[in-house]
Order: structure tokens, then C-alpha cells, then sequence
């Protein structure tokens, strides 16, 4: 078709839309002024946030004290309130991180924690996620045991008592997945089977864990597991703990494997038993390998739900990363200056949390897109 | 011939079939299974219990409920019925329950209100408004909820004492110690008043369905807000004012180090409130956010074509979609404030766990203080979960 | 299709026993009684088609010979061995029975060699060369050997389903199960499909099929059989049935079917 007009006249040419309307400009009309409310409450939040900003700054940077001679916290004090006092994050951060550790023994937890964060980078990559990924983790995993305990290759030992810090909170969460993993995924199949007993068992596990606070489970791990060992077996405290969180952390993954067990077609259980597979070849080969992959966002998000929960430990005495944080401000040196180590932990949580929001959400973008192709 | 007017197909019943005796048999199989699961299970905890039952014996800890009726000694310093320190442990441990309602209850009614406006912010066409609504969620969903409260806690340990309170209103102080608001006497008219709200409220309820109902019959409009006005205003107002309108403020004042008088809110109450609700409030956003995103926006532009009006729209079919949506995580939410107000153990506020705590710590009787805080919680979970099924069974959408 | 095409030669053995037999067989689901005193006898190498309305349970009948579904009443006997309990029964069975889906079922997280060489290495012990070899030789046969590396979300339908018929003749099965394989396909791939299944009834495979596809009937079928409500209605040679359908059953359901030719 010739652009031709109904009329006859040849159409005008195509023309840019006005300035207003593109470009910086155009955007901010369309998201920032797009009426008189909108044009208000923009210069109103603007306004706020501008102020709030200055003020946390002066706070934070500019009136802030970085470190002050051997616990002379009088000058801190001085300017409570409009000063922050960042020298007891100077004082105290090895403390906050490693806890009660030997100090020349440092670089052990340290490298630990280094070997932490580069597991959960390497399972976060595709491109890793085969059957040698259990290996890798069983070897870091076990690494990461001999570094903090010592004993063996010229490592001298350091007693659990001693451990603290961000290294327990890394365990606690690690750890805690390791296990409950699998565990949730023969709880999910269980749920799901045609066999009474086993059904029933595996609703009552899960039903009880998740009707029940995280706290009670921890009580009964300090206070009631001593009770159910004979007479002189001993598990000490961290031990009692991680399996605490253990089978809570298994609640709640085995409902959301559940979901992808659920969400898989039919068909593809059929297409297995039409050629022959037997039970345990069916949910190794094909249900499993699809159902999980289904449901990886909510397993991460669950998992940084774990990772924040340990800081409950601190109601049982456990020396994680916010107990050493409250700890550091009990010494009257250092009293009320909480909210300064409490926005470093807070800072700490956050850098973990929020990386793994962020490659979850990524990973739920990528996923539909696939889907939907 | 003509044909008959029932289904063949439904005729005749199925049989029953009998069990044959074979390890290929899949059924046998089953039973087997089944056998030896529950027997490893059983055997294990019998193991427990057997070294449970010893342990109690060498250490001579006593066992059952009797301590429930033995004095307390618990000072307790915030209870909603009366309480002293010679009531007896279950006195003591009903303290704390209601303490734990305290917390949960107001803590779901803020944090849905928070939470709500939260999530509509979040899809606000102010792009400034959106992303600090986005940060709010992010930061919120990324701490721990015990750092929270500490943080809050610490906030408010740092207020000036009772003597330099803040006074930013009339009979209004923010100190240290906690906020105190004036407050009134309160006696039977106002809870006769309280009762005839409640139900003017039902009231009110039955006769907006009635008038729906006669509407569809002739099409008349028959507005609810005058009844409305009736039952839930004027009714309360009258009947306080005939029980001799009594109202005597009672506002708080300095005596020594602290003020007598007023509505006391505790610091502990406050942290524990302020902290549940931002934290919740942050998943609440996100909730109603997915329920209001997941109705189509074709469901708007088809229902605005035939002629409804925006409210319209609304109640009739974006609400009820969105809600389907909505609700079952939001129980989900509900839930976890009331699990997660145990956290209230770690800055002082005595609900139901911590009471619990220092009962087992004062008898020794570990195994039924925890046994008593996870009944109290799952009793309250399974309410709830009852609950969420029968009403997603009521308003599951009919599919083929 | 055309009046002038060619019928498949008869491969049914009339000496051997039968590879399908169903005597009064029986199934409910619940209270649903969706099969009723059905009795059929399928001879090795005979190639059968069971086409009637939806909810006649023709779908439900070939489900059972594979025991997706489970009879209540009534013998199943498959090459000799009966379908019950007995779970090694089963197996023996599903090892010989082929079955080819409606939604192709494909495993997509395994490439298509993988699909295709999962089940002889694990259910028939086959060595993974050996497995693979086999594998390539049936993808070649549906004319689809260069996509093996690829992934079943890469393929068009048409593609697919002919992959799930290799997949289900790695197994070298003695009897194939078609569940309306075509129905979930655009038109355009409906053709490369049914070619695919006309190749395999050419070399003698048993084959009962549910479809909605008279021409191919026509073509391939030995009998056809036609089921409405749960039971059957009337078998015969595809030309004696189309042409000359006895029941007034059979008559509007084909009315209603070949309106739309």
C-alpha cells in the first residue's frame, strides 16, 4: 500500500514526539509529576529523604569518632547522639567476628569464612550444578572441620568452647542445610506416598516442626537433650543446636520440595513407569532432577530465612555473630553504644542476605524466561 | 429402541480385592515397608524415652503437672488480669499467654494496616514512592528480626530518663521508662457502650446482606449507612450517656522518679510491638503486592467496559481475586508474628515463653515447661491452619 | 484421503497366541464403572485402531494393558503373562509394551540421546555404547538422528513425538501403545508423524492405537474397534466399518467426525 491518505493528500512525515515527553525530562514527568498530588508528594519525600540523609551523615561520617586510646570512651560519650562512636567496631571487630578464638590462630577462621562464601558462590553457578557439587561441598565442608578444630597436620586444637563470632553463624546456616536437605527430600517423598504409615509420619514431623516456634526447639536442645542420652554420652552445646536447626530447617525445605514433587506433570511420572523404571530409578533420574530445579527460588529464600534465624542461638547462649555483637557492649567501657555495633552486625546480615535476594530473584527471572520459551 | 435415561456407566460397583500372600506382591511390599519404618522410628524413641525416664530418676527431678498449683514467686511486671507474686504457676503461665495475645493481636492488626499501604506504595506510579517502599521491603526481609528488636530495644533504652521525657503533646511522655498516654477511668458504661459497638457492628453486617439480598429481588437501592450510623454511634453513645455518662480523665504525672497514671506502654512492650510490625509489615507489602499484581489487568478494563464504576470494580471482581491470592500466605504471616513474639524472652517482655523459661528453670521440670509452650503454639497453629482449609476449600475457583 | 491407497499388507500371525487378550475386563473409577465387560484379542503383529467418542474409555482401556490404570474386574493377559499384583509381573511387562503419549512426555532436563538411552541402560543392563549405538540406529529410522545432542524444549511438536517413538522402541518392545498420538500436534506436523507410525507397522510391530485419524486407519489398521460408554461397540476391517457401520452408534459418531472432511 502506498501511504496514501483517505482524502487523497500524501500523509504527512513521521515526526519526533515533543521534547517534554522524551528523554530525562519525559521521564520525570511521567514518574515524578504526572499530576499535582504526585508533583507533591515528590517534593515532600524528596525533601525528607534529603534531610534524613544529611543528618545520618553527620552522624555516620562527619562528627563520627574512629578510634579512641586504650578504651578512653569518655570523648564517645561526650557526643552521644550526634556522633557516632565507630571505635568499638575498631576495638571490638575481631571480636565480632571470631569470637573467643586465639588471637595468633586468626587466620583460621578466617580462611574458613573465605571458604564459606566460595561455596555458596560455586553452587550458585549453573554451570556447576551436577553430582560433583555434593562432592565439593563434603570436601569443604570437612576442610573447614579441620582448620577450626585443629589437632591434626601441625594445627594446634581449639576447643569448641572457644569458637565465636560470624564463623558459628556460617556453620549454624551451612551446616544446617547440609543436612537438612536431604532430609527434607525423603520427608517430601514420604508425604507424598501412597503408604499410610510412612504418609503419616512424615505429616506429623513436618506439622509439629512448623506449628512450633524456632525458640522452643532450641530450648528443648539445650535443656532437654541431655536428658535423653544415657548417662555419660555428651554432645556438646553446638552440636545440640545444629541439630535443632537441623530438623527445623527440614520442615520447612521438605514442604517447599513438596511443592515442585507437586508441580511436576503427570506425564512425566508416567513416561517413567511405561518404560519399566523402577521406584527409586524414577525419582533419581527424572523427578527429582526436574522437581528441584523447579523450586530453587523458594529454596533459597528459604535458606536466607535459615540464615537469619540463627541468630536465635544468642537466646541459648551460643556465641554467634549477634551474641558476640551484644556481648561487645556489656564491658561498662563500651555500654550503650549499641547502635553502632548493632548497625555493623545489621551490615554484615544484610551483605549475605541480600546478595542471595538478589541471585534468587535473578534465577526466578531467568527460569520463567525459559518457561515460557 | 430408545435409550435409557441413566449412564450406563454408573450401574454397577466396583469389587473388592483380595490379598495374596507374595514379597512381589506390591501391597505386601507396602505393609513390609511400612513395618520396618515405623520400627526404626518406634525403637528410637523408645531408646530416648528409656533414657529419659532414667536420667529424671538419678537426678530426681520430679515429673507431671503438680507444680502448676504451687506459688509461684514470679514477679511479673505487666499482666492484663490480676496477678501477684503468691498466685500460683498456672496463674503465672495464663499471664503470659495473655501477654503473648497482647503482642500478636495488635501486632497483625498494625502490621496488615502497615504492610497494606506498604504494598500499594510499592506499585505507586510515583517512581520516587516505589523504590523507598522496594528499599523498606529489601532492607526489612534481610535482617534478622532479633537485631531488629535489640536494635529497637537499645533505641529506646537511649531516651532521656522519666525527668527529661519527651512531651510532645498534652499528657503525652516518651521516656525511658516507656510511653505514657492519658487514659480515662473506665467503668461498666463504657463496657456496655463497648458491647453495644460490637453488636451494632453485626448489626450493621446482617442488615447490609439483607439489603443486597432485596436489591437483586426489585433493584431498589437500599444504602446501609444510616443503619450503620444507628447501630455503631448513636446506640453506644446512648447507652453510655444513660448510665450517667461518666468520664474521668486520668493523665499521667511526674511523682518521684516516674510518672503514676495514664495508659503505661512498657519499653519492652513497644520495642517488641514496634519491631514485630516494621519487620512483618516488610512480607505483608509483598503479599498484597503479588495479590493485587495477580489479577489480570484485563479484568479492569472488561468490568469498567460494561459499565461499573471504580468501587464497583473493586468489591465485585478485583478484591475477591486478589484476596484468594492474598490470603492464604497473609495466615501464613498472621502465624509467624505469633511464633515470633517468643523473641520477646530476649528483651524482657514476659510472654508466655519466657515465663515458661524461668518456670523450668525454678523446678527443674524441663520436660513439661517446654511440653507446656509448644501444646500453647501449636494449638494456635492448627487453629489457624483449620481454619485456612476450610476457607480455601469455601473459595477455591471451579476448575474442570 | 484417496480411495486408490494402498492397504499394508497383513502382518498377523494366526499360529501364535495372542500378544493382547482382555476377557470381560472391568474398571471403575470410583463409582464410575468407565469399562464394561470388555473382551478383546489383539494377534502378534496385528495393528489395531479403537476410535470412538471422548469419555468412551479407549484412552482408559490402553492405559491398563501397560497398568497406568488398574482393572478391577477381568483378566489382562500380555504375551502370555497376566496383569495383577505381582510386581516383577509388571516389570516384565512394561519392558515389553512401548507406550507413545499424547503431551510426548519427554524428560527435558536429558538431551534427546539421553532420553532415548536412559531406560535399556538401566532397566535392560545395556552397556552405554551399546545403549547409544541403538539409539542413533532408531533416531535415524524416524528421520531425526541429527538432533540427538539437542534438548526436547529445542524441537517443534512434530519432532518430539517422534523422538518419544524412538525413545519407546530403544526398548525394543513386542507391543506399542499409541495414545492419541497426534491430537496435541499443529496440522502441519500430523503428517511426519503418522509416516513415522505407517514405517513401523510396515516391519510387523503389534500396534494398538487411539486416534482420531481415519485415513491412517484406513491405511495401517488389520481391525478396527469402536468404543462408546465402556464398552465395545463394533470391530471390523477399517473399509467394512467405515462403509458400512451396523449400529446407529457407530453411524453418528462418524457423521459427527466426518463433517468436518
Amino acid at each position: 500500500m502506498s501511504g496514501m491518505t483517505l482524502d487523497g493528500t500524501a500523509p504527512a512525515a513521521p515526526r519526533t514526539p515533543p521534547l517534554s515527553q522524551i528523554g530525562a525530562l519525559g521521564w520525570m514527568r511521567a514518574n515524578l509529576f504526572s499530576s499535582w498530588m504526585n508533583g507533591a508528594l515528590t517534593l515532600v519525600i524528596g525533601y525528607l529523604i534529603v534531610r534524613w540523609a544529611l543528618g545520618f551523615f553527620d552522624w555516620a561520617f562527619a562528627n563520627a569518632i574512629w578510634s579512641v586510646p586504650n578504651n578512653q570512651t569518655q570523648v564517645c560519650r561526650d557526643l552521644k547522639g550526634i556522633g557516632a562512636c565507630w571505635a568499638v567496631i575498631t576495638e571490638k571487630h575481631r571480636f565480632i567476628l571470631f569470637g573467643t578464638y586465639p588471637y595468633e590462630q586468626h587466620w583460621r577462621p578466617a580462611l574458613c569464612i573465605v571458604l564459606f562464601v566460595a561455596l555458596y558462590i560455586v553452587s550458585a553457578m549453573r554451570r556447576f550444578w551436577r553430582k560433583e557439587l555434593a562432592l565439593v561441598w563434603i570436601a569443604t565442608l570437612g576442610v573447614i572441620g579441620v582448620l577450626m578444630w585443629g589437632g591434626v597436620l601441625g594445627l594446634p586444637y581449639v576447643p569448641q568452647e572457644r569458637w565465636g563470632g560470624l564463623v558459628i553463624t556460617l556453620i549454624l546456616a551451612t551446616f544446617g542445610l547440609a543436612f537438612a536437605f536431604p532430609l527434607a527430600i525423603l520427608v517430601a517423598l514420604g508425604r507424598r506416598s501412597k503408604l499410610p504409615a510412612i504418609k503419616a509420619l512424615c505429616v506429623l514431623y513436618v506439622e509439629l516442626i512448623r506449628g512450633v516456634p524456632l525458640i522452643s526447639l532450641l530450648f528443648m536442645a539445650s535443656v532437654m537433650f541431655p536428658l535423653f542420652l544415657p548417662e555419660g554420652m555428651n554432645i556438646d552445646k553446638l552440636l545440640r543446636a545444629q541439630i535443632a536447626i537441623i530438623l527445623f530447617a527440614g520442615a520447612y525445605l521438605a514442604e517447599v520440595v513438596r511443592g515442585g514433587l507437586q508441580a511436576l506433570p503427570r506425564g512425566q511420572y508416567e513416561a517413567a513407569e511405561a518404560l519399566g523404571l523402577s521406584y527409586w530409578q524414577k525419582t533419581g533420574f527424572i523427578i527429582l532432577p526436574q522437581a528441584l530445579r523447579l523450586v530453587i527460588p523458594p529454596l533459597v529464600n528459604t535458606f536466607i530465612g535459615f540464615f537469619k534465624d540463627t541468630s536465635l542461638v544468642l537466646i541459648i547462649g551460643i556465641f554467634d555473630l549477634l551474641t558476640a555483637g551484644k556481648t561487645a557492649i556489656i564491658e561498662p567501657a563500651w555500654q550503650g553504644f549499641g547502635i553502632e555495633v548493632y548497625l555493623t552486625v545489621g551490615a554484615i546480615y544484610f551483605v549475605f542476605c541480600f546478595a542471595m535476594s538478589m541471585y534468587s530473584q535473578r534465577l526466578e527471572a531467568e527460569l520463567n524466561r525459559h518457561r515460557r520459551s | 429402541m430408545p435409550e435409557s435415561v441413566t449412564d450406563p456407566r454408573q450401574l454397577r460397583l466396583p469389587p473388592k480385592r483380595p490379598i495374596r500372600l507374595s514379597w512381589s506382591d506390591e501391597r505386601v511390599r507396602g505393609i513390609v515397608w511400612q513395618v520396618v519404618v515405623v520400627g526404626i522410628v518406634g525403637s528410637l524413641f523408645w531408646w530416648l524415652w528409656s533414657n529419659t525416664a532414667h536420667n529424671l530418676a538419678v537426678r530426681r527431678i520430679a515429673t507431671g503437672f503438680e507444680f502448676l498449683r504451687r506459688e509461684a514467686g514470679l514477679p511479673i511486671a505487666e499482666h492484663l488480669v490480676d496477678y501477684n507474686p503468691t498466685d500460683t504457676y498456672f496463674r503465672a503461665l495464663l499471664v503470659g499467654f495473655l501477654n503473648t495475645l497482647k503482642v500478636a493481636v495488635v501486632g497483625i492488626v498494625l502490621a496488615t494496616i502497615l504492610g497494606t499501604l506498604i504494598g500499594i506504595a510499592r506499585l505507586s506510579r510515583n517512581w520516587l514512592l516505589a523504590k523507598l517502599a522496594a528499599v523498606y521491603v529489601e532492607v526489612i526481609r534481610d535482617l534478622p528480626l532479633l537485631l531488629q528488636l535489640l536494635f529497637w530495644y537499645a533505641l529506646l533504652q537511649g531516651l532521656p530518663g522519666p525527668r527529661q521525657a519527651m512531651n510532645p503533646a498534652e499528657g503525652v511522655f516518651l521516656s525511658n521508662r516507656g510511653l505514657k498516654l492519658p487514659w480515662f477511668e473506665w467503668t461498666d458504661a463504657h463496657s456496655f457502650a463497648l458491647l453495644a459497638f460490637v453488636l451494632g457492628a453485626i448489626a450493621t453486617w446482617l442488615y447490609a446482606r439483607q439489603a443486597t439480598a432485596k436489591r437483586l429481588l426489585d433493584g431498589r437501592k437500599r444504602p446501609a449507612w444510616p443503619f450503620a450510623l444507628l447501630a455503631m454511634l448513636a446506640a453506644p453513645i446512648g447507652i453510655w450517656a444513660v448510665m450517667g455518662a461518666p468520664f474521668t480523665p486520668d493523665i499521667p504525672k511526674l511523682r518521684g522518679f516516674n510518672f503514676q497514671g495514664g495508659l503505661n506502654i512498657s519499653p519492652e512492650y513497644f520495642a517488641l510491638l514496634i519491631g514485630l510490625v516494621t519487620y512483618t509489615a516488610g512480607f505483608v507489602a509483598e503479599i498484597v503486592r503479588a495479590g493485587i499484581q495477580a489479577v489480570p489487568h484485563g479484568q479492569w478494563e472488561a468490568a469498567q467496559a460494561l459499565g461499573l464504576h471504580r468501587g464497583q470494580v473493586l468489591r465485585q471482581i478485583v478484591l475477591p481475586q486478589a484476596l484468594r491470592v492474598i490470603i492464604p500466605p497473609m495466615t501464613s504471616q498472621y502465624l509467624n508474628i505469633t511464633k515470633n513474639s517468643s523473641l520477646a524472652v530476649a528483651i524482657g517482655y514476659q510472654d508466655i515463653v519466657s515465663i515458661a523459661n524461668t518456670t523450668l528453670n525454678q523446678t527443674g521440670q524441663a520436660i513439661e515447661g517446654i511440653a507446656i509452650i509448644m501444646l500453647v503454639y501449636l494449638t494456635i497453629s492448627l487453629s489457624i491452619s483449620l481454619f485456612m482449609n476450610w476457607y480455601n476449600g469455601r473459595i477455591a475457583l471451579v476448575e474442570r | 484421503m484417496s480411495a486408490t491407497t494402498e492397504y499394508l499388507a497383513s502382518a498377523v500371525r494366526v499360529d501364535a497366541p495372542p500378544a493382547i487378550l482382555l476377557d470381560k475386563v472391568n474398571k471403575w473409577f470410583g463409582s464410575l464403572h468407565v469399562l464394561r465387560d470388555v473382551c478383546l484379542n489383539v494377534a502378534t503383529g496385528e495393528r489395531v485402531v479403537v476410535c470412538g467418542p471422548s469419555g468412551s474409555g479407549k484412552s482408559t482401556l490402553i492405559r491398563c494393558i501397560n497398568r497406568l490404570e488398574i482393572h478391577q474386574e477381568g483378566r489382562i493377559i500380555v504375551n502370555g503373562t497376566e496383569l495383577s499384583d505381582d510386581i516383577r509381573a509388571l516389570d516384565e511387562i512394561r519392558r515389553e509394551v512401548g507406550m507413545v503419549f499424547q503431551s510426548f512426555n519427554l524428560f527435558p532436563h536429558l538431551t534427546i540421546l539421553e532420553n532415548c538411552t536412559l531406560a535399556p541402560i538401566w532397566v535392560r543392563n545395556m552397556p552405554k555404547q551399546e545403549a547409544e549405538a541403538l539409539a542413533m540406529e532408531y533416531l535415524t529410522r524416524v528421520r531425526i538422528p541429527e538432533q540427538a545432542k539437542k534438548y526436547p524444549g529445542q524441537l517443534s511438536g512434530g519432532q518430539q513425538q517422534r523422538v518419544a517413538i524412538a525413545r519407546a522402541l530403544c526398548m525394543k518392545p513386542k507391543i506399542m501403545l499409541f495414545d492419541e498420538p497426534t491430537s496435541a500436534l499443529d496440522p502441519e506436523m500430523i503428517k511426519e508423524v503418522l509416516d513415522t507410525m505407517i514405517g513401523l507397522a510396515e516391519t510387523g510391530m503389534t500396534m494398538i492405537c487411539v486416534t482420531h485419524e481415519m485415513g491412517f486407519a484406513r491405511t495401517v489398521a488389520d481391525r478396527v474397534v469402536f468404543m462408546d460408554q465402556g464398552e465395545i461397540v463394533e470391530t471390523g476391517a477399517p473399509t467394512q466399518l467405515f462403509e458400512n457401520p451396523q449400529t446407529d452408534r457407530l453411524k453418528l459418531f462418524l457423521s459427527q467426525i466426518l463433517r468436518g472432511h
